[in-house]
């Protein structure tokens, strides 16, 4: 616009229109990637610790192994193998990717964001890279967020990333968490579609339960690990004070129910129902909160549940998209299946949503 | 009102569903972790199924003081009279 002169031949403060973002785009997920760390740690590897027995871990949480990163397999490293997974799977070049968006809660630096090295380690720059905290839940909101951006206009390609490596943060001798948390990264890069293929998110939070997962301390503010000035960094002392806790059966309980009915409600908010989906995916938390909501859900027969908890463990943000890769490679999932994804975690805060599969 | 014997009854038979325990094992004086082999996983499942069955709340800190079937219809007796 140029008409901000008037007749007068003064400047006429705030008169000109901003252009518009396009309307009428639609989203979805063109790819999926998984990167799975090499070490496998079987739970015998764990039981000593905890006085516990694969027998009982494997009663408690359906886990019979899982994996933890090497020292090289850093959170940036794991993004990057998964994100290059995903693009190959979309067909889509790093150079046309142009937001990197990674939810993780182990990336053990306050600042800058893990996305900004892992779009420049991709040749992605000069994406816009942020990283988002909704742990567990992570990828759910990452999708819906990838989504909105795309549908808003604000990005063609968004590359969505969620990885863990929790066993730099948990206690191993924690009956409650040492046998459940476990390391690797997914990625999922969403673009634009003739149709919907996001289904609308059903989000929330619930900070009252804020206490139930969550670091034990804060990071010290007068230096890693030390108390005072001129105190030696302790990188085991910190690992110790700074490690992740949870209170098992009250998350069990608010997981397998109040979860299984944020799940019904994203079936609804899509305009399905359950006898058109063809598998649910949610976050990887403990078998036995899937088997729980699964019979909540009522689900048909044809639904194939995922299960890579068995030799992944618990992967946080991870979760739901090693498992989407997972259920594509074994061929329990076909291109446009619909699957109902949720992910709940500490917060609390959950998200669910169907999606078409890539 | 249900009556002591009614509300065992229909806890034996959540309990049957959930961990798939006989329900005529399911005594008043049975330890759920001890003598039906009912973990605190299944227990929870237990409690949000009484909860709806006997329009009852039981919250979280309760449910480690239900050791045996005999306290859980104590309570469940208590809640719904209260």
């Amino acid at each position: 616009m140029s008409n901000t002169v008037n007749d007068a031949g003064t400047r006429t403060r705030g008169a000109a229109t901003l252009a518009e973002p396009p309307t009428g785009t639609r989203s979805r997920i063109l790819g999926i990637g998984g990167y799975r760390p090499r070490r496998v740690v079987p739970n015998a590897e764990i039981v000593d610790r905890i006085d516990s027995s694969d027998e009982w871990i494997q009663t408690r949480s359906g886990i019979v192994s899982r994996r933890f990163a090497d020292a090289d397999e850093t959170v940036a490293m794991m993004s990057v193998a998964a994100a290059r997974e995903a693009l190959a799977d979309a067909g889509v070049e790093a150079s046309d990717v142009d937001c990197v968006l990674v939810s993780t809660v182990s990336h053990l630096l306050q600042t800058p964001a893990v996305a900004t090295i892992i779009a420049a380690e991709m040749g992605a720059s000069p994406a816009a890279a942020f990283d988002i905290s909704a742990a567990c839940a992570g990828f759910c909101y990452g999708i819906s967020l990838a989504s909105d951006m795309i549908r808003g206009g604000s990005a063609k390609h968004v590359l969505v990333i969620g990885v863990e490596r929790l066993s730099d943060l948990t206690d191993p001798t924690d009956r409650s968490t040492a046998f459940i948390f476990a390391d690797g990264a997914g990625a999922a890069v969403v673009g634009p579609s003739d149709t919907a293929g996001i289904g609308p998110v059903v989000w929330g939070s619930e900070g009252e339960r804020f206490e139930m997962i969550r670091q034990e301390a804060y990071w010290p503010v007068d230096g890693f690990g030390g108390e005072a000035e001129g105190v030696e960094p302790d990188p085991e002392s910190a690992k110790g004070a700074h490690v992740l806790r949870m209170d098992g059966n009250p998350v069990f309980r608010w997981a397998s129910f109040e979860m299984a009915k944020v799940a019904r409600k994203a079936v609804e908010a899509a305009g399905i129902t359950v006898d058109d989906l063809d598998a649910f995916v949610p976050h990887q938390a403990n078998m036995r909160i899937t088997d729980a909501m699964a019979r909540q859900l009522k689900l048909p027969g044809h639904v194939i549940v995922a299960r890579d908890i068995v030799d992944q463990g618990n992967t946080s943000a991870a979760s739901v998209p090693l498992a989407l890769r997972r259920m594509h490679d074994d061929g329990e999932t076909r291109s446009g299946d619909l699957a109902l994804l949720i992910a709940f975690g500490a917060g609390l805060v959950y998200a669910a949503q169907v999606v078409r599969l890539p | 009102m249900a009556s002591t014997d009614e509300i065992r009854s229909d806890l034996a038979d959540i309990v049957n569903e959930v961990a798939g325990v006989p329900a005529d094992d399911v005594k008043m004086d049975k330890s759920f972790v001890d003598d039906l082999d009912v973990d605190s996983l299944s227990m929870v499942e237990v409690v949000v199924a009484a909860e709806e069955k006997f329009d009852v709340k039981i919250p979280d800190d309760e449910v480690k003081n239900l050791k045996t079937v005999g306290d859980a219809v104590a309570y469940i007796e208590r809640a719904q009279t209260g």
